[in-house]
């Protein structure tokens, strides 16, 4: 479905990113790991277009994307959850989960899919005509990713969804994210906490100093010397 | 008693007219974060719309105001892309600058086409012509513009409020990274910022222009009356521009009774005390 083909980044003419290829198919969960700065962020950031690769190429769906519009991207059915969830926080939980699906034209559709999030996270109906700001870490990250659902996109990527979020809270998102992809969705997370994040991942990319320098199933991965070393202190 | 009466009435159709002069400085600020001290000018294209159409094609002024709206909105939109978006990645004082050019330009434009010759709308349904409520007599062309603009406040209010399109701009406004992650195209919010802008203080100069004088450095005035106003209301602040454009209506006009000459001083005052003491403004942050 998404294909990464060695893109490289540069922000002023400093590479973030150096040759960072990956692959992600219909259905299958994906985790990218590895530490601060070796620049998930700006890889997710890559595939939904507001950072432009200096060279490379990113294929969706067989077609290749890597100059369109962040706003073609995102029509095309890809959807980026960004780092420190970016709510709109003046606006109310439901102006925030319509904001999600700007680029969807059909009301009905918008209507099913908010009764979905609903359904999904039943608090964010509660309070629906609060504030964003106004709740609290845990149902931020519930608005950030119901909004993320709001157009059912075909390819969904978390970036850092744990940060910040109390350890209880951590285990319950990654709930979250393996319910969503048993209900479907094609997903890539990018995460530090590198243990939960393969244990539910069906296949895992080490992203080191903006190269992908390894890559297996979730299971190999969290089994390797390398990985065991470098991030779970083993 | 009388005298009361008809000073806070004008006082208020001052200030509803005031306020949609102001709205836009305080949507373009709100959106992008830059302030347009090219504003006023913007205002003084309206006016001479108004007074080019009403003279020399004999057009009613009421009749200039979609054109004023419209070429306003084009100015707006112009702007933005030939300069505005340009400056953007520049450091701050370019930005500051560019719009401080970009008044110059227009109004030394204005001063070679039309010398700094006073000028003023002669003929028009409502130019000189007077609204009898019983007890107190209305100048109309000041009531029904007045309320032309309240009309006009109220479309773009709900225009913001109320509609999709209005929900991105307001999404743009607020974090304009996440808007982008949302599909919104934000250079075109940007765009539309301006072209609101534009429109509207374009159409509030050419409603202006039936009891107010022309001349090319008529801007200077009213953008420092729509600064008060928006550092008043809170920058960026739409009710805040309604609102606070009603209080420096009836300030202006109060004063300006009394003390003719001071009124703009005591606008001064009142922008300065609200730097000093409630830099949020009324309804800011
Ligand atoms: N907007 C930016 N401007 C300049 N450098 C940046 C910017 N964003 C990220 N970087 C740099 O790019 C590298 C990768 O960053 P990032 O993708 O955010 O890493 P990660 O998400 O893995 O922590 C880092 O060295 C970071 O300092
Ligand atoms: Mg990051």
């Amino acid at each position: 479905m998404l294909r990464v083909d060695r893109i490289r980044v540069l922000y002023e003419g400093i590479p973030a990113l150096h040759e960072v290829s990956l692959e992600v198919k219909k259905g299958e969960l994906v985790a990218v790991v590895g530490a601060n700065g070796a620049g998930k962020s700006t890889s997710l950031k890559a595939i939904v277009g507001t950072v432009k690769p200096a060279s490379g190429m990113i294929e969706f769906e067989q077609k290749d994307i890597t100059r369109f519009t962040t706003p073609e991207i995102v029509r095309l059915g890809i959807v980026y959850i960004p780092e420190a969830r970016h709510i709109f926080g003046p606006l109310t939980v439901e102006e925030n989960l319509l904001l999600g699906a700007f680029t969807s034209n059909s009301e009905k559709e918008v209507k099913e899919h908010l009764d979905y999030v609903y359904q999904l996270f039943p608090i964010l109906k509660e309070r629906r005509k609060q504030r964003g700001e106004t709740l609290s870490g845990g149902e931020q990250q519930m608005l950030a990713i119901g909004r993320g659902l709001m157009t059912r996109p075909k390819l969904l990527m978390f970036d850092e969804p744990s940060l910040g979020l109390m350890p209880k809270l951590v285990s319950e998102l990654f709930k979250t994210i393996s319910l969503l992809k048993e209900e479907g969705f094609t997903i890539l997370l990018v995460e530090q906490n590198v243990r939960e994040a393969l244990e539910i991942a069906d296949r895992g990319y080490i992203l080191q100093t903006g190269r992908t320098i390894h890559t297996g199933t979730g299971k190999e991965l969290l089994e390797s010397e390398m990985v065991r070393k470098a991030f779970l202190g083993l | 008693m009388e005298l009361t009466t008809q000073l806070i009435i004008y006082g208020v159709l001052m200030g509803l007219v005031f306020a949609l002069i102001a709205l836009g400085l305080s949507l373009i600020f709100g959106v992008m974060n830059i302030v347009n001290f090219a504003h006023g000018e913007f205002l003084m294209v309206g006016m001479y719309i108004a007074y080019l159409l009403s003279t020399f094609l004999h057009l009613d002024p009421l009749l200039s105001l979609p054109i004023a709206a419209m070429a306003g909105y084009l100015l707006g939109i112009m702007s933005y892309h030939l300069l505005i978006h340009q400056i953007l990645r520049g450091p701050m004082v370019a930005q500051l600058f560019g719009t401080f050019g970009l008044m110059l330009f227009l109004r030394y434009l204005a001063m070679y086409i039309f010398t700094p010759d006073v000028r003023s709308i002669k003929q028009g349904l409502l130019v000189g012509k007077t609204l009898s409520l019983g007890w107190v007599t209305l100048d109309l062309s000041k009531s029904v513009s007045a309320a032309l603009c309240m009309i006009s406040f109220g479309i773009v209010y709900w225009m913001i409020y109320k509609t999709k399109l209005g929900r991105a701009l307001r999404a743009t406004s607020i974090d304009s990274e996440a808007a982008q992650y949302m599909g919104i195209d934000t250079k075109k919010m940007n765009a539309l910022a301006w072209g609101i802008g534009g429109a509207t203080v374009s159409l509030a100069g050419s409603l202006l222009a039936h009891f107010y004088y022309v001349t090319p450095t008529v801007g200077m005035l009213f953008t420092l009356i729509a600064f008060a106003i928006v550092a008043l209301g809170g920058f960026g602040s739409i009710s805040g521009a309604f609102v606070a454009g009603i209080i420096i209506g009836l300030i202006m006009v109060i004063s300006g009774h009394f003390l003719s000459e001071l009124k703009f001083t005591f606008v001064y005052i009142v922008y300065f005390l609200v730097v000093v003491f409630r830099p949020r403004g009324l309804f800011g942050w």
